[in-house]
């Protein structure tokens, strides 16, 4: 028993913290910890530093320009970032389509996606949930048929996050409505300048374009874009979905923010006293950090099966839950502990180039929002309580 | 990193549960706590035997020399099957305290009978004023004519009426309150002066309230140094913590298993009621809670031999806050899974959810914990923005 880094590892994020420190741009890490809106050019500018550096994809195998770290190192390499300020890595393309096509792509698909995820060039985003078919996925009605050397694609899909910025997309579509609703899902990669796509943003209760609706309107699609089998997509969605567990509990993210947590707490006052020696708020942030603890004690017991070549489980689901409660609480405290500076609702002034006069102390503009942002993450990505089905029949067994 | 126990934990699991399994059975367990002195002495001599005794306990007086991980194992088999011998004072808290502060002639006498069995203590240190706080001590000892002399009331003393010595906290400088003036002794419960009242506590325990009337004991009953025993006192509760925060996940774990079984037979409306997602997302939610205080009884575990005492505390605590949660959230859903018979004595599943109760009142329950967290290690908060590097224009 030992929970401690080996002294390979150690070493290892020794490597990675220098790195960010000295390559992570200072006006990005500032957007990061102050919560302002990063703008499309920001993430590509820290996803090409990695790129440049060879990082970009940790998961993949070298042979396709992977770093090939397992998963303790991946999650060295996240945590890190994450506290020193980087942007998220936009998974879609690198920890996505990425895996699925290395393991079911064609050789051409191989050749031509590979090379331009790693150098940023495609933005992917994620066609898979539709109007009708949430939770229950399967039931997806966007139709791909088969002419010739190509299919044509109709449909809508909904909920794309920063489809306005993508230049591709990987969708599952229905290739055939017969026998059981999953047999007749197709995984296709579709460029998102083709003729009869549109992208129309939904804008969330924050008041921000995060999300997008893509309608396909006779499509076509080469079919050298089909990955893999007709019939299968359901199989690599699958497959996907046990590669998606890469950060899923966001330790080294809920860190940061804890951080940021304690700091605004120590700045804002109650009673003439910093509100962070108000019994009753520090009990609450105390709270939330003791359970941060306990998840990422449980992520590493999860990281270190994984290490030991233990297959991935469904412990991953046990991981969303966890991290993405104590996420949303994180946004909570802060937006309550500005008190009533969490009212103003100035969207400029989390962007760039804000001239405006600020209104509160400057952290506190955009917390609100990102308490209402944060409502999402217990919805996305299989909602917590699909992660809970999910539990309750691959481990429970009921 | 490495989450698997060793070879040598492996095997003293697979042999504290078979014992149990065989000897201590819920059935067995009840004619034990029905019994005059509530605690069996087969049960303790095949503890003994076993050598589960001497976990702790240095090699060089008949222990196996363990730390926190290898009497973690123990505890949690021990929670699984419900113990109620008193091997949280005899072997963890005693333990503890003649290894970090007896002198040699204790440790040589003592340790010993702790690992053979022949001797049982209880840990006297709660008073009527001062609920779970370690610092506050009204009972005193004073010199007097080569001897201390004790007086005072001790509560809620886990197993006192069993124990052959107590070893028991009292003040002999400061005020009532001052973390310093503290000191630790034996005394011998046939003493003179020595007064217990026992009595059953729910989780099919006993605990006494014990007064010390004029008690003298020799100078050599003091353990440690004079006026400084918080520091023992403080790291022995610590590992006393962490031993609970083991059992708990036995408990917790036994009564997850006992949960999943009755959901998939327990037949309503022709299914079995497994099949209803509402208790399906409890009994997730159940697993999800056992697993995350698994992961706090480990760090406890793991922490509670650290030399950092700052560290050291912050774990522990932030272990029994989680796990008094854990528990409670565990037992009472296990109990409200069972139905009507979640709520009866016959079932061992309210046995368990009482004793979850239990830990969670000894030695602090979560608000304390998450107090003393805070104070152990809260650096200041700082600017968590890095400020950019000054950069100097050459202007000529």
């Amino acid at each position: 028993m030992d929970l401690n880094y080996t002294a390979d590892e150690l070493a290892f994020r020794d490597t990675v913290r220098s790195f960010v420190r000295t390559r992570l741009p200072h006006e990005i890490a500032r957007k990061v910890l102050e919560h302002k809106r990063l703008r499309k050019d920001d993430h590509l500018r820290w996803q090409k530093i990695l790129s440049e550096q060879g990082w970009m994809a940790p998961q993949w195998p070298k042979q396709y320009g992977g770093c090939e770290w397992n998963a303790v190192q991946q999650h060295i390499f996240e945590e890190e970032c994450a506290d020193a300020g980087a942007p998220r890595i936009i998974p879609f393309g690198v920890n996505m389509v990425g895996p699925v096509i290395i393991a079911f792509g064609s050789d051409w698909q191989k050749r031509h996606y590979l090379p331009r995820i790693l150098s940023n060039e495609d933005w992917w985003c994620q066609g898979y949930s539709e109007p009708g078919a949430g939770s229950d996925l399967a039931s997806l009605k966007t139709r791909a048929e088969r002419r010739g050397d190509r299919y044509v694609v109709n449909g809508q899909k909904t909920w794309t996050t920063l489809a306005q910025h993508a230049d591709m997309i990987f969708c599952l579509v229905r290739t055939a409505s017969t026998g059981k609703k999953q047999e007749g899902i197709s995984f296709l990669l579709i460029d998102m300048r083709s003729r009869g796509v549109t992208v129309r943003p939904i804008i969330t209760i924050e008041g921000e374009h995060e999300v997008n609706e893509v309608w396909f309107e006779d499509v076509e699609v080469p079919a050298e874009n089909l990955v893999g089998e007709e019939g299968r997509g359901w199989t690599y969605a699958k497959f996907l979905l046990s590669h998606e567990r890469s950060g899923i509990a966001a330790v080294g993210a809920s860190k940061r923010e804890l951080r940021m947590l304690k700091y605004i707490a120590s700045q804002e006052h109650s009673g003439g006293r910093p509100l962070i020696e108000d019994a009753r708020v520090r009990d609450r942030i105390v709270q939330v950090e003791i359970d941060l603890m306990a998840l990422e004690i449980t992520n590493l017991r999860v990281l270190a099966a994984d290490r030991e070549g233990r297959a991935p489980g469904p412990e991953a689901s046990i991981l969303k839950i966890k991290g993405t409660d104590i996420q949303q609480a994180l946004t909570e405290l802060m937006a309550e502990a500005v008190g009533p500076y969490g009212l103003p609702h100035l969207p400029a002034a989390w962007g760039d180039h804000w001239l405006g006069e600020r209104v509160g102390p400057e952290y506190a503009a955009p917390l609100t929002a990102r308490y209402f942002n944060y409502r999402k993450t217990s919805i996305y990505g299989g909602s917590n309580e699909i992660q809970r089905n999910i539990i309750a029949q691959h481990i429970l067994g009921l | 990193m490495d989450f698997n126990y060793s070879e040598e934990q492996l095997l003293l699991k697979d042999a504290v549960e078979k014992f149990l399994d065989k000897n201590y059975t819920f059935e067995q367990r009840k004619q034990i706590i029905a019994s005059r002195d509530g605690i069996s002495t087969t049960a303790w001599g095949g503890f003994a035997s076993l050598g589960l005794l001497g976990v702790p306990i240095p090699q060089e007086f008949g222990g196996f020399g363990g730390g926190g991980v290898d009497v973690m194992v123990v505890m949690e088999a021990l929670g699984r099957a419900l113990v109620v011998e008193p091997y949280l004072p005899t072997v963890v808290l005693a333990g503890s305290t003649i290894t970090l502060g007896g002198s040699a002639a204790q440790r040589q006498i003592l340790l010993p009978r702790i690992a053979d069995g022949s001797m049982k203590f209880a840990f006297a240190h709660t008073e009527p004023r001062a609920r779970w706080e370690l610092n506050r001590v009204h009972t005193t000892a004073r010199q007097e004519g080569g001897m201390w002399v004790i007086d005072g009331q001790k509560s809620v003393v886990l197993h006192g009426g069993v124990a052959d010595l107590l070893i028991v906290t009292a003040r002999t400088s400061g005020a009532p309150d001052s973390p310093h003036g503290i000191t630790l002794f034996f005394v011998n419960p046939a003493e003179q002066g020595v007064m217990g009242r026992e009595y059953p506590t729910y989780d099919g325990m006993r605990a006494a309230e014990v007064t010390f009337d004029n008690v003298s004991v020799s100078p050599e009953s003091m353990i440690g140094v004079l006026d400084n025993g918080y520091p023992l006192l403080d790291a022995v509760i610590d590992r006393g913590i962490a031993a609970l925060c083991a059992e708990a996940v036995g408990c917790m774990s036994a009564l997850h298993s006992a949960t999943l079984e009755y959901l998939k037979t327990r037949q309503q409306f022709g299914v079995p009621i497994g099949r209803f997602q509402a208790l399906q997302h409890r009994a997730v939610d159940m697993l999800i809670h056992c697993e995350q205080a698994r992961s706090m009884a480990l760090l406890a575990a793991v922490k509670v031999d650290s030399a950092n005492a700052a560290e050291r505390q912050r774990a522990l605590s932030a272990a029994k806050d989680f796990i008094g949660r854990a528990g409670r959230f565990v037992g009472q859903q296990a109990i409200q899974l069972h139905g009507g018979m979640g709520m009866t004595d016959e079932l061992n599943v309210g046995h368990y959810f009482k004793r979850l109760t239990a830990i969670d009142v000894t030695f602090g329950n979560g608000a304390l914990h998450r107090e003393r967290f805070w104070q152990a290690g809260e650096a200041p908060a700082e600017e968590p923005v890095r400020k950019p590097a000054k950069r100097w224009k050459q202007l000529v």
